[in-house]
């Protein structure tokens, strides 16, 4: 393209540090002893580990997936650290006794933890490496019975919860990576709201991924029993090294009878630099259980990671449940993403909406991989996908693989997918006004994922487009 | 106010403007008339800064400055103007946003404040008025599902809102019914002014039946092959674009 648009410099990732502070780390490498050393850490019950080890035992006869649409060299899963915590969290104090140095990076990254800064209107949990350093706003939620904590800390105070729900969307022997996480999950969040109470604040969990060499691999259970409402948002971000890092999380939400989970998440973990070296394999399974008349919605912007393989679903059980994913995924660089969706109806009259927004840049690769099915007894089951590609330079790849399964001769299904390139033409429209390239590129942008936008929390949103704006700098060459 | 003088230029390797010169004073209206691949729209292109043209010589001076060396938006936060022949859609973003982005770049380029959207909707207010709109339309995205003859009032809204030094209307009358036509050209005459200029680029004598020119241009093979007054456009629309070709010996 034109010189104009080769101008434009690419900006460095500005969560990019690492923070000095001193790791309680395990050796590197997986094996029981390790599956046992990180449940001693953490001080579980016999349940707890019994589950971890079923689920090492199963992933030892497992291999790594390889139909994702992504490339890279094969992980030394005994090259990774499994547990890294900062020698000075209290996992189970209170904010007050958080390292200075620990909030000091949380307040780097625009997320304050002392009480007088905090966040108006949104509880956060602090995740660092292994760790939970810290929840907000945590007993004005009590109040109303919701328990927002840690998940470490759930184990240790509301065990018969966690018993119930831990892997009942998400089974340990889902998948290989899900698998994993099992096995050596560290820490993460929990979410419980009950009978009937509709959650006053945004939940909000921040990751950080720190150590060199660690794998993170976080766990988020969230429970609406019936009639309940919740609005979740996780962030992610992690210091720019030369080598990969393996997060592999699981996400498990159940909405019984009534109840309403929405999950958003802006994910910028380190991307590698423009040869392709480092960054995040990000490499999550997310998954919800819809009951009767429940609604689960995901809404995703992923700008970030070398390597995204996510698919944030929904199981639509029961009758007249609700399924809905939005999302944004960029890639720019050498980024790869195969993310997309899953839609199972099994219930009657279920719904769900599918609006994927996929912009690659640089020599980028973005596969859209959805799956929407249909089981015999889904009456009246309908789905809506809307799939849009948008290329920025010639050096970029697009992909869309649908996957349709019907049971049902009721169900009604319409996907709609267009691919379009951001033209020379439109961008001179835009300067021929008086904008500048980036704010063109940026305006078009934001104006093709306004669908995927507008599902966000409000103060997210506005992050969100800036985000977006900041990740295909440099994009047009 | 334009000054271009001896101006080439081409797209690949085809050369499409052969030298063209042109002056353009404050307060007059320039039409720029000629048969299908004369280079009308890519003069028009050129010098609003396009892309896709790369000039081979000549100069053109706007306001004294050497517009060749400007970049697109730098012209346009200048206030040169071009009603495009084929306006662009930008898929989800809505015409006010667009509009008021594209005002306060202008403004803030120019030293003065950025207007919230609230001030600006006053200003729109008044502008829709010129090309007989409501403000429904300001809701919708830019062109996005936009009639031709809607797409081309958008233009003149722009125009409107914008208020440039030099418009150059590109075709605008290409596609549009009688009544659409006069809107359009209603609001070009409301925006006449001592100090600004137009140029109005059109295959079709009709346009000129309302926005009356102060000088007529006929462009073949590249180059102007005759001026005149606004008689030149009668002439033409009674003898056809041959009678030039012709004279001019051009095939």
């Amino acid at each position: 393209m034109t010189t104009s648009m080769d101008a434009f410099v690419n900006k460095e990732y500005k969560y990019g540090f690492v923070t000095d502070i001193e790791s309680d780390v395990a050796p590197k490498g997986l094996n029981e002893d390790i599956v046992r050393l990180i449940s001693a850490k953490k001080g579980e019950p016999a349940w707890l580990l019994d589950w971890r080890l079923k689920a090492y035992r199963g992933w030892l006869k497992m291999t790594e997936p390889h139909w994702p649409n992504v490339h890279y060299e094969p992980i030394d899963y005994q090259a990774i650290r499994y547990y890294s915590a900062p020698k000075t969290a209290k996992p189970l104090g209170s904010l007050d006794e958080v390292d200075p140095k620990l909030l000091e990076t949380y307040q780097k990254l625009g997320i304050p933890l002392t009480e007088q800064k905090l966040l108006a209107g949104v509880a956060v949990d602090a995740i660092f490496d292994s760790v939970s350093v810290g929840t907000t706003y945590k007993a004005k939620l009590a109040e109303q019975g919701i328990i927002f904590c840690s998940f470490g800390e759930a184990v240790q105070e509301h065990p018969d919860l966690v018993r119930t729900y831990l892997g009942s969307v998400v089974p340990t022997s889902d998948n290989f990576f899900a698998a994993l996480n099992s096995a050596v999950f560290s820490d993460g969040s929990f979410v419980f709201i009950p009978k009937g109470v509709k959650c006053p604040m945004e939940l909000s969990t921040y990751f950080r991924i720190n150590s060199a060499d660690t794998g993170q691999f976080e766990r988020t259970l969230i429970v609406a029993e019936e009639g309940a409402s919740v609005s979740y948002l996780e962030g992610c971000t992690a210091p720019k090294r030369d080598t990969n890092q393996l997060h592999a999380a699981v996400v498990e939400l159940v909405a019984l009878d009534n109840a309403t989970i929405k999950y958003s998440t802006v994910q910028n973990w380190y991307a590698g630099d423009e040869r392709g070296v480092g960054g995040i394999y990000n490499f999550v399974t997310k998954r919800g259980k819809a009951a009767r008349n429940a609604k689960i919605s995901w809404t995703q912007v992923e700008t970030g990671s070398a390597i995204t393989w996510k698919y944030p679903s929904v199981i639509l059980q029961g009758d007249n449940s609700v399924g809905e994913f939005y999302s944004v995924a960029v890639v720019n660089g050498k980024q790869q993403a195969d993310t997309g969706t899953k839609m199972i109806h099994i219930g009657k009259n279920t719904r769900s909406t599918i609006v994927s927004k996929g912009i690659s840049a640089g020599e980028g690769q973005n596969s859209y991989r959805g799956l929407v099915k249909v089981l015999p007894k889904a009456d009246g089951a309908r789905n809506y996908t809307q799939c849009d590609s948008m290329l920025i330079g010639n050096r970029c790849g697009a992909h869309t693989f649908p996957y349709i399964d019907v049971q049902n001769p009721s169900a009604s299904l319409e996907h709609e997918a267009s691919t379009s390139k951001i033209g020379e033409d439109q961008i001179f429209y835009c300067k021929q006004r008086g904008l500048n390239t980036e704010n063109a590129i940026s305006l078009i942008v934001n104006g093709f994922c306004k669908e995927v936008f507008k599902e966000l929390p409000m103060e997210f949103a506005v992050e969100a487009q800036k985000l977006l704006g900041i990740s295909l700098e440099g994009s047009v060459g | 106010m334009l000054e271009i003088r001896d101006l080439r230029a081409s797209a690949g390797d085809t050369e499409i403007l052969k030298g063209i010169t042109l002056t353009v004073n404050a307060g007059e209206v320039h039409a720029v008339m000629g048969p299908n691949g004369a280079g009308k729209s890519t003069l028009a292109q050129v010098i609003a800064g396009h892309p896709s043209y790369e000039v081979t010589g000549g100069s053109v001076t706007y306001m004294g400055r050497d517009l060749l060396d400007m970049e697109p938006e730098e012209r346009a936060q200048a206030g040169v103007f071009l009603a495009f022949q084929y306006p662009v859609e930008i898929a989800g973003v809505s015409n006010a946003y667009f509009l008021r982005a594209a005002y306060n770049e202008i403004r803030k380029a120019n030293g003065q404040e950025e207007l919230d959207p609230i001030d600006f909707l006053d200003v729109l207010e008044e502008k829709l008025k010129l090309v007989e709109w409501g403000p429904e339309i300001m809701s919708r995205a830019v062109n996005s599902g936009f009639s031709g003859g809607e797409k081309k009032r958008n233009e003149i809204l722009q125009m409107a809102v914008l208020e440039p030094r030099l418009a150059i209307l590109d075709e605008t009358d290409s596609g549009l019914d009688i009544d659409a036509l006069r809107i359009v050209a209603g609001g070009v005459n409301k925006l006449r002014h001592p100090e600004r200029a137009t140029i109005v680029v059109t295959h079709y004598q009709r346009l000129l039946n309302y926005i009356v020119p102060d000088r007529v241009h006929v462009l073949a093979g590249g180059r102007i092959v005759r001026s005149g007054g606004k008689e030149l456009a009668l002439e033409l629309e009674a003898r056809g674009y041959e009678w030039v070709e012709d004279a001019a010996g051009v095939a």
